[in-house]
């Protein structure tokens, strides 16, 4: 059932394709602010010269906290590509996060403690959302193994309707997107200075930039996981959900850290929960 | 390997400048000249930093600022003086709590002149430093090669 060739592809392909997607990502971002933006490669390029710069620590521990970080990171990912279980999936991500924060509370910044703090708001607001999801899923398909999931053939989507909607949000969070980019974000460099990757310098800086394209393509995937009876439809899903996301990020100012945390809990209650008491309740008519 | 030129991140601080320079370095990231388009991003965070951007002259209030800051940022690392006030002091120059331009304090690379310098002149100066920061990065691998036999196993740590 664990497809140990598709952990590889992911390995060796998600950087690339994360890569890319970044760097389409600020091409179009530039283009919706009236700019010509950078190359599309700009992001390889950026990663390449943050190898090159020197490696500036305030405590060594921060190399070991990032390098668990990428390193769990790339777990969950594999892991999900692999056909895992789902809950194990989630439980690897989270982890990768919670090392983030600690290498962030380790620098004894108070910036990067601030960063430290909103990332860990974050994952309280995100968490609930994504845990409803594979709980959904588990509903509909009664298999919290993603290679089940996925070889089911249902359409996650019609039955998932609000998870999935409440999952969109959670992505905007994930991606670092502008109404939740608290913790660190891709345009305001210098708003709280630079959140959680304050005190990290070049290769440790790579790293986490690095961790975050195979974040981003393990959650490409969960899209996809919505959408698995045809992969035409996944992935024109996948591309309108990305392109909505830079929409928003575009459209949309910063939120304070209350109305992230009140939101991505009042959707994930609304949308999530009551969509998955729909299911219980009608289990014997839908499935 | 050439990054280090294709993405330099820069760090603007304002010395005790007259907000003159400071407008222009900011029309630099405006659609009319977007110097994201090579790569350049104005990172508030020296620790992100490749290129420390000055303007303004050292006065007895930032002398220690500039220092910090500089300090801050990891190797390899320019230094753009922006404004004839950051080159020399300008028309301030003998004014009583002014040191002169950033040389006084910290090695300057590349310095922009103007008052206030054009935001083409400000892409110019930081296109020359690019050069600069790939020579300083191929003499920072060498001392790097130097020192391998005994260096220390904390790598950049200082």
């Amino acid at each position: 059932m664990i497809s140990i060739v598709n952990a590889i592809l992911f390995l060796l392909l998600a950087p690339i394709i994360g890569g890319l997607v970044t760097g389409i990502d600020r091409k179009i971002t530039a283009r919706m602010q009236g700019r010509v933006g950078p190359p599309i490669l700009q992001p390889f390029y950026d990663v390449g010269k943050l190898f090159e710069k020197e490696n500036l620590v305030v405590t060594a521990s921060q190399n070991f906290y990032i390098l668990s970080y990428i390193v769990f990171i790339i777990v969950s990912g594999a892991l999900f590509f692999a056909g895992g279980d789902l809950l194990l999936v989630i439980f690897a991500f989270t982890l990768a996060h919670i090392f983030l924060v600690l290498g962030a509370y380790a620098s004894n910044s108070p910036y990067s403690f601030v960063g430290a703090e909103r990332e860990l708001i974050q994952i309280i607001a995100y968490e609930p959302m994504i845990i409803l999801s594979a709980v959904g899923m588990y509903m509909v398909t009664k298999s919290f193994f993603v290679g089940d999931i996925a070889a089911s053939g249902m359409p996650l989507f019609l039955y998932l309707p609000g998870v999935f909607i409440g999952f969109l949000m959670v992505f905007t969070i994930k991606l670092r997107k502008s109404p939740f980019d608290l913790s660190t974000s891709h345009h305001a460099h210098q708003e709280l200075v630079k959140g959680v990757t304050t005190e990290f310098t070049g290769p440790n800086l790579a790293k986490i930039e690095i961790a975050h394209w195979y974040e981003d393509v393990f959650l490409l995937g969960f899209i996809y996981l919505f959408f698995a009876f045809d992969p035409v439809i996944a992935i024109v899903a996948i591309i309108i959900a990305y392109l909505l996301e830079i929409l928003i990020d575009n459209t949309f100012s910063r939120v304070k850290w209350q109305l992230t945390l009140k939101s991505a809990w009042i959707v994930a209650g609304m949308m999530g929960l009551v969509n998955l008491a729909v299911l219980y309740y009608l289990a014997g008519v839908l499935i | 390997m050439t990054y280090l030129k294709k993405s330099p991140w820069l760090l603007h601080y304002d010395a005790s400048s007259c907000n003159g320079c400071d407008i222009e370095v900011l029309a630099c990231l405006t659609p009319l000249y977007d110097v994201e388009r090579f790569g350049i991003i104005n990172t508030g965070n020296p620790k992100h930093a490749d290129i420390f951007v000055v303007t303004g002259g050292v006065n007895e209030q930032n002398r220690e600022v500039i220092r910090n800051i500089y300090d801050q940022m990891p190797e390899p690392k320019v230094v753009v003086a922006v404004g004839i006030c950051a080159t020399s002091g300008g028309v301030f120059r003998e004014c009583y709590n002014i040191s002169g331009g950033i040389d006084q304090l910290i090695p300057v690379d590349v310095y922009v002149p103007g008052c206030a310098a054009r935001p083409e002149s400000i892409i110019d100066g930081i296109v020359k430093s690019l050069g600069i920061l790939e020579e300083k990065r191929i003499q920072m691998k060498e001392r790097e090669r130097q020192n391998e036999p005994g260096a220390s196993p904390g790598g950049g740590e200082r």
